[in-house]
């Protein structure tokens, strides 16, 4: 079980308070959690990567366990702590604009 | 007894205004997408509660979403705007060649008579189709395949295409205005395209007199005349009564002839409107002083319509997409600002009076008559 923290209005549009929680088969990816997700929340698809693409928009950033996790590549395992649930992905949009 | 509701799209959401007939008192309903960029909202012709709206965010990208109840409840559709084939380029500012890149949806046009038919003006401009009530969207290529298209150049607000019209009479006619290619029309339902720029003339471009390469800000049409088309261009206002395949200036006695949108009147299609901005490096009114003008003969000759309207000190916009009519007997006639106001004139511009005075930037209005 995969824990994800998504930005505020990620959480309006996917109609979720809180957390979500994603399950992936396998060492957890980027990718695989990303693939969980907008299996789960398919209003999620094309906001936090490109559709067809698959590469993170610009402005999004993931976190975990204190680091930047944005620049890894998708299919590099993410770390332990968030394989084992104990601690969240953070999808988080960039601080820019006002 | 008739009502009017106005479909308001801001910087930080959409707002959905409601009145009778009368037009002086409006509910306001909203903010719908708080946070979110709304550069249009608009409903079917034929099903006035079916609505789409163009939700986008610098952040996480573009959404569409549908409403079938007058905008009370929302869905989102689908998001996927995927250029046909091999994008190709077209020019960068600087005039090297940039890959085509979706970025938003300016503009959306409902089918005149299929409320799951709509047509999506983009940037990096294009024009989509969906067949579907907005789940799938398809490129119509033969635009932007057009052999100008490598040498359009956005404008200062981006390359967007954010004009389309539907011709009434003819379902194979749509004309498109691409800022800053010009203006295109297609006479076999999208598949080829050609410009219809002549007789515009741009002195900020090289060749003033080219076939593309004009910042043209809208165009707007009465059903009753589809091949009467009035432009407002980056300056002047134009007109053309042979579907575009000639323009000349009608700009007249007009304090300034810079702006975004133009209207026609619902009941009387020799009379415009245009909201004159001082100029392209300063996007405020001149004088400071808020002026629709208007023209009951086509153009060339223009009266300053003040009642209502802040007379000193407003140093707001009125975009491209800001203003609307609706078609109630006595003729309503509607804009927002930058500044967040909604001003309402029920009385074909005579006065006015703002409905709302505060909201985000406004980036688009629509009316709609309902029975």
């Amino acid at each position: 079980m995969i824990r994800v923290m998504l930005p505020a209005h990620l959480r309006t549009l996917a109609n979720v308070n809180g957390e979500v929680k994603v399950d992936v088969t396998g060492q957890p990816t980027q990718r695989l959690v990303l693939d969980a997700l907008e299996a789960s929340y398919p209003r999620l698809r094309g906001t936090i990567r490109d559709h067809v693409t698959k590469q993170r928009r610009p402005f999004i950033r993931f976190f975990a366990c204190e680091r930047d996790l944005s620049l890894e590549p998708p299919d590099t395992p993410l770390p332990a702590a968030v394989a084992s649930g104990a601690e969240p992905l953070l999808v988080v949009g960039a601080m820019a604009g006002g | 007894m008739s009502k009017v509701r106005l479909l308001v799209g801001t910087r930080k959401g959409a707002f959905v205004l409601t009145s009778d007939g009368k037009r002086q008192q409006w509910e306001i309903d909203g903010p719908h997408f708080a946070g979110w960029e709304i550069y249009h909202v608009k409903g079917s012709p034929v099903d006035p509660d079916r609505l789409y709206a163009s939700q986008t965010s610098g952040w996480f990208g573009q959404l569409i979403q549908r409403s079938n109840d007058g905008g009370k409840t929302w869905e989102p559709v689908g998001n996927q705007f995927a250029y046909d084939g091999v994008p190709g380029t077209h020019q960068w500012y600087d005039g090297t060649p940039h890959p085509w890149e979706f970025k938003r949806v300016w503009h959306l046009e409902p089918s005149l008579n299929d409320p799951d038919t709509i047509f999506a003006g983009v940037e990096d401009a294009a024009l989509f189709r969906s067949s579907d009530g907005g789940q799938s969207w398809h490129e119509l290529p033969g635009l932007r395949g057009h052999g100008s298209g490598p040498h359009w150049q956005p404008g200062a607000g981006g390359m967007c295409l954010h004009t389309i019209i539907l011709d009434p009479r003819d379902p194979k006619r749509i004309f498109v205005a691409i800022s800053a290619a010009g203006a295109f029309r297609t006479d076999d339902s999208g598949k080829t395209w050609r410009p219809i720029n002549r007789g515009l003339k741009s002195e900020q471009i090289p060749d003033p007199n080219a076939e593309v390469g004009h910042c043209v800000h809208r165009i707007a049409m009465h059903s009753s005349r589809p091949n009467v088309l009035f432009m407002q261009k980056h300056w002047d206002v134009m007109r053309s009564d042979d579907a575009g395949e000639s323009w000349r200036e009608v700009s007249g006695n007009l304090p300034t002839d810079f702006g975004f949108p133009i209207e026609v009147h619902a009941h009387e299609p020799e009379t415009i409107y245009v909201v004159p901005i001082k100029s392209d490096s300063e996007h405020f009114p001149l004088e400071g002083k808020l002026r629709v003008y208007r023209s009951r003969t086509g153009g060339n000759e223009w009266e300053a319509l003040t009642k209502g309207l802040p007379q000193s000190d407003c140093y707001v916009n009125v975009l491209r997409d800001a203003s609307s009519v609706d078609s109630l007997d006595t003729c309503g006639i509607y804009f927002g600002t930058t500044g967040g106001q909604v001003y309402a004139s029920a009385n074909a511009g005579d006065s006015w009076a703002p409905i709302v005075r505060d909201l985000p930037p406004v980036l688009s209005v629509e009316a709609q008559t309902l029975a």
